[in-house]
């Protein structure tokens, strides 16, 4: 059987708000515990909360970005049940009436086609605080610091059908957030978590099989994974005769496998209803268009503009536009070089692999962008070549100094006095008589093989500093010759 | 000296015939002396009293100058004071001190009143008779035998027996103007959003409004001087100019149009206190209002939509009393469960719980349509009747309650029937209208009251119609025996 897989999306994104949505403590995290929790925060009886306009802001800023219906007239929700970290004992959301309706984000493929996805709707809504289980020998320790950081949960449609699919919507997600400045990102410390939907039917079927939920997935390799592993175990489960039952699972990175946690019969009644402590949030036409004209270049205008301005491939321009950081890293190197094309491969190739063998991201690059720029300066003038490069880059990454003070010290500088070269060549062609007695022999099909020996031994001589388009021209006429 | 209205205590301060600190001994005296038989406070907060009301004689000699500053005065206990026990008649709260205070503890502190104590109300102000509370019930000082009313049921007992001349309530169904009425007070509901939610622990928000009890209207009307204003602290408070109450006192009736519902005259009105309504009317008339027979076409819904809306905000909002981080928690909890159900099933009271039961009821998928979203509909029916009646009339009059006082523990087998008792004061808690209860006359020595409505914000005029009627009238003069 041939299966096609469903896959939706709920990501929740922490907002970079100053306080928390309904009171006025910091949001900073990874303070002692308790230290950012105010009397609201605490769900001490009396007290209140009161939006905070920034993190509407935010939610509008993002329903603009993904071209949304922003809900002008939009209402804050009690959702209700019992835990130890939720001091309420409900959480304020939204339900019926969120602040982003129906929007779409584009996702590039491997295969360099654009896939558009579905948002279904984005809402404001605080987080709770942490339970923790160490440390407290058989009890457990109430944190409310988080409590009340306010969170958008980004709501998809179930338009992706691979785990791939899914993983590229969470990065082009992850990717507008930070564009737009509203979520740091940081998934190690929960500022985006995932929860994916997945189901699977025969390809062809028109309706959407049973789905499982698996919860609060918080890196783009274990979505990847998880949504596999949870594929996998509904299409074994299926073809051995079984059903899928609509559950809420948990992904044990460990294990590889999903495990159930509760399923749809065992799920809280929520009870929700709009909070009579909250006016409806009205939004104006001006605080629109006030938001509107924020709003930065965001990622697929930028790769249009890498497209057409720089005349990078599709492919390129995504990969570049796909962070703000590597964007206006790759604009810096492109202003300075003058160079896109040069830069764009360097900042791809060569960057792309230093970052990740160092495992840094790029605005904690080793190699700056005045840097790298300054290299292929040199490059372009045929001061050094390809080869040399990336030893300089080398030096770069190693705090060794500019591709200047590189080129100088261990003086890479390129021969390109042909004088100089021609001496070297004369050297480099009585070492190797015998070759070239065999190459004067040999037919053209056989000499263009053999040419390439005489290159290597000669930039071998040159310690890499003799400039390639020389060495091949001159040898060329000294072989013939 | 315990006979003076807070205005008579006011010019007394003011022309230094006696201290504050003076006022406050002979009140905590009057207290200590005579609450055993009512059981109106449920801490009596000596030392603050003392201290505030020396600060008050100390702002006094440097010159100061305020109808309140000085003025003895109680907080029903569910406003949050800071470092007291703010128990909300429960067992839940029992072990609470508040760590802050409510915006209108802060705003009448500031003022200069002082601070006598916490009185004695429902659990959770979940009731109409003072019978719920964990402090065990309040008495009627007009029959010890009767209840009070409730929610605010101490403060009214309290200000009724000349224990103190006025105290904060909280009305959420009727819970000022129903115990004002019982025990022979002037009780004011404000607008909803007139005066701050900040700091008053909450039974269904969207109802809930705090406001003053005291003898007379001249009284209610310099409290809620000190109570009323924006709060940025409540979203829902409203960012209204405060007028001047006690400048509007004296305005002339003349003109009035009074409205009177149809609807009031129905099989469940005590007679005896329909004719005392009508009396009213007739005084009013002498002072130069009109009245006009105006109908309210949707007022028997009310008691049903409120007892959806009400129990359903208050099942979210008794959420946070789960044991966890204030508040009751039970012995030994096995596990998180046994925490939670023990904790609340032990911390609260059967009303408490009953309330609690009904709302998560309401709420719960499948009935949140028939059910909540249906009351809010008829919430909405109630207000354009209301708005429809103001289109032709100033103030709507009728009976505050349908009955006097009942004996204690007389409806407790029904609480139907105890709640019917709010039937005419629960529609302006729906539409958020502001309404004011005062002494009317009496019914076999039990008091009655009368109840006003006026449009948003017309707390001025509602205080200027209680305050003419009560320069032709002696009822709100009266005072029960033995007190």
């Amino acid at each position: 059987m041939q299966w096609e897989v469903v896959i939706g999306l709920e990501i929740h994104t922490q907002l970079t708000t100053q306080s928390k949505i309904f009171s006025g403590s910091a949001t900073t995290f990874g303070s002692e515990p308790n230290t950012q929790a105010s009397l609201v925060d605490l769900g001490m009886p009396g007290t209140l909360p009161v939006l905070n306009k920034e993190a509407v802001q935010m939610a509008v800023k993002f329903g603009l970005a993904i071209d949304a219906e922003i809900g002008q007239h939009n209402v804050f929700a009690r959702k209700n049940y019992f835990y130890p970290d939720l001091p309420k004992g409900y959480q304020i959301s939204q339900m019926e009436l969120p602040i982003v309706g129906k929007g779409h984000l584009d996702i590039t493929l491997e295969d360099g086609t654009i896939k558009r996805i579905g948002v279904t709707r984005a809402h404001l809504e605080e987080d709770a605080g942490k339970s923790l289980h160490e440390d407290y020998s058989g009890m457990t320790g109430i944190d409310l610091n988080r409590a009340g950081t306010p969170l958008l949960e980004i709501v998809s449609e179930p338009d992706m059908r691979s785990a791939k699919e899914a993983v590229a919507y969470v990065k082009a997600m992850h990717a507008l957030v930070r564009y737009l400045g509203i979520c740091d990102g940081n998934m190690a410390e929960g500022s985006l978590r995932c929860d994916c939907n997945v189901s699977i039917r025969p390809k062809g079927q028109v309706e959407y099989g049973t789905r499982c939920e698996i919860k609060n997935v918080n890196s783009f390799r274990f979505i990847e994974k998880a949504i596999n592993s949870e594929i996998q175990r509904q299409i074994d489960l299926i073809e051995d005769g079984g059903k899928v039952i609509q559950q809420t699972r948990l992904y044990d990175p460990n294990t590889n496998e999903t495990r159930a946690m509760r399923s749809k019969e065992e799920a809280n009644d929520y009870r929700y209803f709009p909070d009579p402590d909250l006016l409806p949030v009205i939004i104006e036409d001006a605080f629109l268009e006030q938001t509107r004209a924020t709003l930065p270049e965001l990622p697929p205008q930028k790769r249009e503009r890498f497209q057409s301005q720089f005349g990078l491939s599709l492919y390129d321009a995504s990969v570049l536009a796909s962070s703000r950081e590597q964007a206006d890293f790759f604009e810096k190197v492109v202003s300075i070089s003058g160079d896109a094309k040069l830069a764009a491969n360097w900042v791809m190739v060569e960057l792309g692999s230093l970052l990740n063998k160092q495992g840094v991201e790029i605005d904690e690059s080793p190699v700056s962008a005045e840097q790298l720029g300054g290299m292929l300066l040199r490059i372009k003038d045929n001061t050094i070549s390809g080869k040399i490069a990336k030893m300089v880059f080398e030096g770069m990454a190693n705090g060794e100094g500019s591709a200047d003070e590189i080129i100088d010290q261990r003086g890479l500088k390129q021969v390109t006095d042909s004088g100089a070269i021609e001496s070297m060549l004369d050297d480099v062609l009585a070492a190797n008589a015998e070759q070239v007695e065999q190459y004067r022999a040999a037919d053209e099909a056989k000499r263009g093989k053999m040419f390439g020996f005489f290159v290597g031994q000669a930039m071998k001589a040159s310690k890499g500093k003799a400039n390639p388009g020389q060495v091949n021209e001159l040898l060329k006429r000294k072989l013939e010759g | 000296m315990h006979q003076m209205t807070l205005a008579e205590i006011a010019r007394g301060l003011a022309d230094k015939k006696f201290s504050s600190e003076e006022l406050t001994r002979t009140l905590l005296a009057r207290i200590a002396q005579l609450d055993p038989q009512l059981n109106s406070f449920i801490t009596v907060t000596e030392d603050l009293a003392i201290t505030q009301a020396q600060a008050a004689d100390a702002r006094r000699a440097a010159g100061e100058t305020g109808a309140l500053l000085g003025a003895p005065l109680a907080h029903k206990d569910l406003f949050c004071t800071k470092g007291i026990r703010t128990s909300c008649a429960s067992k839940m709260l029992d072990n609470f001190k508040a760590p802050y205070d409510a915006t209108v503890v802060a705003s009448l502190a500031a003022a200069g009143t002082v601070t006598l104590g916490k009185t004695n109300m429902d659990e959770f102000a979940m009731g109409s008779a003072n019978e719920s509370s964990h402090y065990g019930a309040v008495k009627n000082p007009w029959n010890l035998d009767h209840v009070p009313g409730g929610s605010s049921g101490g403060s009214a007992a309290a200000v009724a027996a000349r224990l103190l001349p006025g105290a904060t309530g909280t009305d959420t169904g009727g819970s000022i103007r129903q115990p004002a009425a019982l025990t022979n007070l002037t009780g004011l509901k404000p607008t909803y959003g007139r005066v701050s939610r900040w700091g008053m622990i909450a039974y269904a928000s969207s109802l809930d409004q705090a406001g003053p009890m005291a003898r007379t209207a001249e009284d209610c009307a310099l409290l809620l001087q000190g109570m009323a204003g924006f709060d940025v602290n409540d979203s829902t408070s409203i960012d209204e100019p405060v007028p001047d109450y006690s400048a509007g006192l004296n305005a002339s009736l003349q003109g009035l149009r009074i409205g009177v519902p149809k609807e009031y005259f129905s099989a469940g009105l005590d007679p005896r206190i329909a004719d005392l309504v009508m009396a009213s009317v007739e005084a009013l008339k002498k002072l130069g209002a009109v009245v006009k027979e105006i109908s309210l076409p949707n007022l028997q819904h009310a008691i049903p939509a409120y007892y959806v809306i009400a129990p359903a905000e208050a099942s979210s909002n008794l959420s946070r009393f789960d044991g966890v981080r204030f508040g009751y928690r039970c012995e030994d909890p096995k596990d998180l469960t046994d925490l939670y159900k023990r904790s609340r099933g032990e911390g609260f009271g059967p009303e408490v719980q009953r309330r609690i039961m009904v709302g998560a009821y309401a709420l719960s998928a499948g009935y949140y349509d028939a059910y909540y979203l249906q009351a809010q509909k008829i919430r909405r029916l109630i207000k354009n009747d209301f708005m429809n009646a103001f289109a032709e009339v100033d103030v709507i009059l009728g009976p505050t309650t349908p009955n006097p006082a009942w004996k204690i523990g007389a409806k407790n087998a029904d609480p139907i029937a105890e709640y019917l008792e709010d039937f005419y004061t629960i529609t302006a808690n729906l539409a958020g209208l502001p309404g004011l209860s005062m002494p009317a006359g009496f019914a076999d020595g039990l008091p009655v009251g009368v109840q006003l409505l006026a449009p948003y914000f017309q707390e001025g005029r509602l205080l200027n119609v209680a305050h003419q009627y009560q320069q032709v009238t002696d009822w709100h003069t009266r005072s029960p025996a033995g007190f």
